[in-house]
């Protein structure tokens, strides 16, 4: 059968949607379900919220197509199609010297999820987003193939990269990889006592990779404290040696503050004193919690929200307030992540900008979001920005006013769908086109 | 070591599972099935996972006039040929009960295509000494029951074909693997009702590899399907008349 009504989410597990889901297996499925009954398209749902979502509508699931088309030993260029995953690349091209020269914190994003959230990395500061390494990509789009590139097609290029899928159905991309000369990296992890320290270490940081952890459940004179994780490139050859776990069922472990409490506690003592330097395989480093499958049942049924913003560099006050009001909360799970970002971007829609990004999970309850729409006015406030791969919950005037190319991006969008077609969950909560 | 494989409706997600599974281990594959568009990608997916040489090749299950060009081709490949069969087709027995003639294809898709190749193909093994054949059957084989009797009597068929070739084969050195899947999560099984324990088409591609490694005979997989079948078999026939199931 063609198409499967079911009930399906994004990661967070909060949005839901029922519908008709297409999982073509071949170009010419594809196509044909393109001309007759254009939707929009998802790859792994690893995005946090309703973008891959469409409620009571058609989607079609992209991960059955995932072929690598040409691989280039000589230039580490390499093209495929929109449905394999990241952590696939890495894994086949790797050990013959290439491997994307970004990837986000989940290795099951999909080349198209990719590039339709300009994803970042832990060396967003000196790699730029995934968008500046993708060389064209073929879109399906209002009837037709197109191909779009930074010369062809520029604007359509731009409105793709991050547009979240409402250019055309991306059906393969082209991307530049970077060489390496191993399957590890060069980790140094470091204990940091508090939040100046975080912030000084982060802006005094010269690794290629650099990202902090923070305790976000430790208050007063701790507050801020983690680790911070720098690293590059090493030279040995490690396989991957986390083992799969999976979590057999929903316990609310992440959203009990007690339990919070004692997992940073021994997360943070995981790191002697003096810190320390370790060769770990690409993949457990990039994709630490890859390895544990159905990990969101942590957060209980009710699912849970990722709070994720940028602000710019001279607002770190802002954002030391924020994290004061987290950690007051105690709502916080163990996952919160702080980096210094650069200023490079790649489309119309990407997240970056200067200066630093936090990001902080929370379970699903109404305190936790109330505290979520104050962190949101704050981050408005100090001139910063959401991440679509993240939000659940943001107005559409909140966003709109983040994204300055915003109303570019729409014309554009709605000339390349003027049926709206490829309209998801997240387009119309968010009111971002004027079909939507 | 050179080895060769032909996989025969290698436009499944299965078939495509298992071509990547032994290109990356740097097997030449010969991909054959209808759509040329599809394998040719697919040509390019598994060299650049690794396999020296990939080549797509016409096939198809109901015109035997397409088998031996794809032999000849294979014989030109130095070391073991090897052969894997995942073609079959499955109307759904509503389908068949309003008309008929679609038995006739099913029996060809699935029981009298493959192995009319397969018989094609026997005296390269005999020849070389050695290759292994991998004949995906199925569960639904096991036992004719209400909800798909006529896809599994052509599966039973390819069933026994196998176990006669598997007898021939030994005498000189080659074998033969007949694979029982249980639910597979594949085009074909997409949006049907009653599915439980799906598995993904990689694992039972990684449980076939293992299972041509060991010179298994038969597997079932999930290997939970044996268990099952083993009871499904096991009702006596005054009875299983009268379930559906």
């Amino acid at each position: 059968m063609l198409w499967k009504t079911a009930d399906y989410s994004g990661w967070g597990r909060v949005h839901t949607a029922h519908g008709e889901i297409a999982r073509p297996e071949r170009a010419s499925s594809l196509a044909r379900i393109m001309s007759e009954t254009p939707a929009p398209a998802f790859g792994n749902r690893r995005s946090y919220g309703d973008s891959p979502l469409n409620d009571g509508g058609r989607a079609i699931d992209m991960t059955r197509m995932d072929k690598v088309l040409g691989f280039d030993p000589e230039t580490g260029v390499v093209e495929a199609e929109a449905g394999i995953r990241l952590g696939e690349l890495m894994r086949l091209f790797a050990p013959r010297g290439w491997t994307p020269a970004v990837v986000p914190g989940t290795g099951f994003c999909t080349l198209g999820g990719a590039i339709a959230n300009d994803v970042h990395g832990k060396n967003h500061h000196v790699a730029g987003s995934f968008g500046e390494h993708v060389l064209s990509i073929a879109l399906f789009t209002n009837g037709k193939r197109v191909t779009v590139s930074p010369s062809h097609n520029k604007t359509l290029f731009r409105a793709t990269l991050g547009g979240i899928g409402q250019t055309g159905v991306i059906l393969s991309a082209k991307i530049q990889m970077m060489p390496c000369l191993g399957t590890a990296m060069r980790v140094t992890e470091r204990r940091l006592d508090d939040w100046d320290e975080q912030i000084d270490a982060l802006e005094a940081s010269t690794a290629p990779y650099a990202v902090s952890w923070i305790d976000a459940q430790a208050r007063g004179r701790k507050m801020g404290r983690g680790i911070l994780e720098e690293a590059d490139l090493s030279d040995e050859r490690l396989p991957s040696r986390a083992k799969p776990k999976s979590v057999p069922f929903n316990i609310g472990l992440f959203s009990n503050g007690l339990f919070a409490r004692a997992f940073n506690e021994g997360y943070l003592r995981r790191i002697p004193e003096g810190g320390k330097t370790s060769d770990k395989p690409m993949e457990d480093f990039f994709f630490p919690l890859d390895k544990v499958h159905g990990i969101t049942k942590l957060y209980g049924k009710a699912g849970f929200h990722q709070f994720q913003c940028v602000v710019p560099p001279d607002k770190t006050d802002a954002l030391r307030d924020m994290m004061t009001k987290i950690s007051r909360s105690g709502l916080a799970s163990p996952l919160v992540v702080l980096k210094r970002m650069g200023d490079r971007r790649a489309g119309m829609l990407s997240f970056p900008m200067e200066g630093y990004t936090l990001a902080v999970d929370f379970p699903n309850r109404t305190k936790a979001t109330k505290l979520i729409a104050a962190l949101e006015a704050m981050t408005a406030e100090a001139g910063g920005r959401l991440y679509l791969a993240k939000d659940s919950l943001a107005t559409g005037d909140t966003i709109k006013g983040m994204y300055p190319e915003w109303q570019d991006w729409a014309a554009e969008a709605d000339k390349a769908d003027p049926e709206g077609a490829l309209i998801n969950d997240m387009v119309r909560r968010l009111e971002l086109r004027s079909k939507a | 070591m050179n080895e060769t494989w032909i996989i025969l409706g290698a436009t499944s997600s299965m078939a495509r599972a298992f071509g990547r599974a032994v290109a990356e281990r740097g097997a030449t594959v010969y991909l054959a099935g209808r759509d040329m568009e599809d394998l040719k990608g697919s040509t390019a997916d598994l060299m650049a996972r690794g396999a020296p040489k990939a080549q797509a090749v016409k096939f198809d299950a109901r015109d035997p006039s397409t088998f031996s060009a794809i032999i000849a081709a294979a014989q030109g490949e130095e070391g073991l040929i090897n052969a894997a069969v995942f073609v079959g087709s499955m109307p759904t027995q509503e389908a068949v009960d309003v008309d008929a003639a679609l038995i006739d294809g099913t029996v060809q898709d699935s029981f009298t295509g493959p192995a009319r190749f397969l018989h094609m193909l026997a005296p390269v093994i005999e020849a070389r000494a050695g290759g292994t054949v991998v004949g995906v059957g199925s569960v639904a084989g096991d036992r004719g029951r209400l909800s798909n009797y006529v896809y599994g009597s052509a599966k039973a068929g390819f069933h026994t074909y196998l176990a006669g070739l598997r007898n021939r084969l030994n005498r000189s050195g080659g074998h033969v693997v007949t694979v029982k899947p249980g639910f597979v999560d594949t085009a074909m099984t997409w949006g049907i009702e009653g599915m439980f324990l799906v598995a993904d088409p990689a694992d039972v591609a990684a449980d076939i590899l293992k299972a041509v490694e060991k010179k298994k005979n038969t597997i079932y997989t999930p290997f939970f399907w044996r268990i099952i079948m083993t009871i499904i078999k096991s009702v006596p026939e005054p009875i299983f008349k009268k379930l559906s199931i």
